[in-house]
């Protein structure tokens, strides 16, 4: 837990960073949104190389199914409106960030890793969707492109109340 | 909004129309945003529901007590015949927060 939170604590603060300054742009929403999807498409993809419980494997697998189709989705979306999508000091954190949790959590033994990745996921979830309230959304000047985040936000409280569940049932 | 009201339009008309053959009758319940849209009042054994996914992700229709559990990948419309009776609780069984009740007389 104390491993989840250190990157937590991290991930906050560089969204707070972002909301903060006078606005992202939609350009660097669609990076930031992007990458924090990847983030927990590698998160999950650790935990079904990691893990052997079943319950744990079915909610990565569904991370991972959930977060592509919304990243699939932003890539056409940009495409159709010849955005690309910008890097940023926000993007670039979230992702250090997330590199260093995957190293920390590839040291945990299973049992420790399936708390730690369920416990992570809550608190990225809780992290991602208060960024998306707050100042994604509020952001965002393409309607198409606000549409697709308040999608996820709706999509990433399911998994984040998800999350707490079986974070908080499993042995 | 456009699609929450095409939906209940599809609901309505397709809630008072009898299947072919029988007396049997035939419903649509559209997943759209994360939710199960309304479903039918009453249904009877033996009437069919269309589910509908709107959705982009892939969701299940899974009664509680596990009578049916119908796959809906993203995009995709699947139909089940109602085979059993009482107030069948389900849910999503990928996104558990997703629920609905159907009530079914013999």
């Amino acid at each position: 837990m104390k491993v989840a939170m250190g990157f937590l604590g991290a991930a906050a603060l560089a969204f707070a960073g972002t909301a903060q300054a006078a606005g992202p742009t939609d350009p660097e929403i669609a990076h930031i949104a992007y990458t924090a999807g990847n983030i927990d498409i590698a998160a999950a993809k650790q935990a079904l190389a990691k893990s052997h419980n079943a319950t744990v494997r079915a909610f990565a697998s569904e991370m991972v199914r959930d977060h592509q189709a919304v990243n699939d989705k932003a890539l056409a979306l940009l495409k159709e409106l010849k955005v690309t999508p910008q890097d940023n000091a926000t993007s670039d954190s979230l992702s250090k960030q997330a590199d260093a949790t995957l190293k920390r959590f590839a040291k945990l033994n299973e049992h420790d890793f399936d708390h730690a990745y369920l416990n992570n996921e809550v608190a990225y979830h809780g992290t991602v969707n208060s960024a998306l309230k707050t100042t994604l959304i509020p952001s965002a000047t393409n309607a198409q492109l606000k549409s697709l985040l308040e999608t996820g936000l709706t999509l990433f409280t399911e998994h984040q109340k998800h999350a707490e569940h079986l974070a908080a049932t499993l042995k | 909004m456009r699609i929450a009201v095409a939906a209940l339009i599809a609901f309505i008309l397709t809630a008072e129309a009898p299947a072919v053959g029988g007396t049997s009758r035939s419903y649509t319940i559209v997943i759209d945003k994360m939710k199960f849209g309304q479903t039918p009042p009453v249904l009877h054994r033996g009437d069919t529901i269309l589910w509908v996914n709107r959705d982009l992700f892939r969701h299940s229709a899974t009664a509680a007590n596990r009578s049916f559990d119908i796959d809906l990948p993203a995009g995709k419309s699947v139909p089940m015949v109602v085979k059993s009776t009482g107030e069948l609780a389900f849910a999503c069984k990928y996104h558990p927060g997703m629920r609905g009740v159907l009530r079914v007389r013999p």
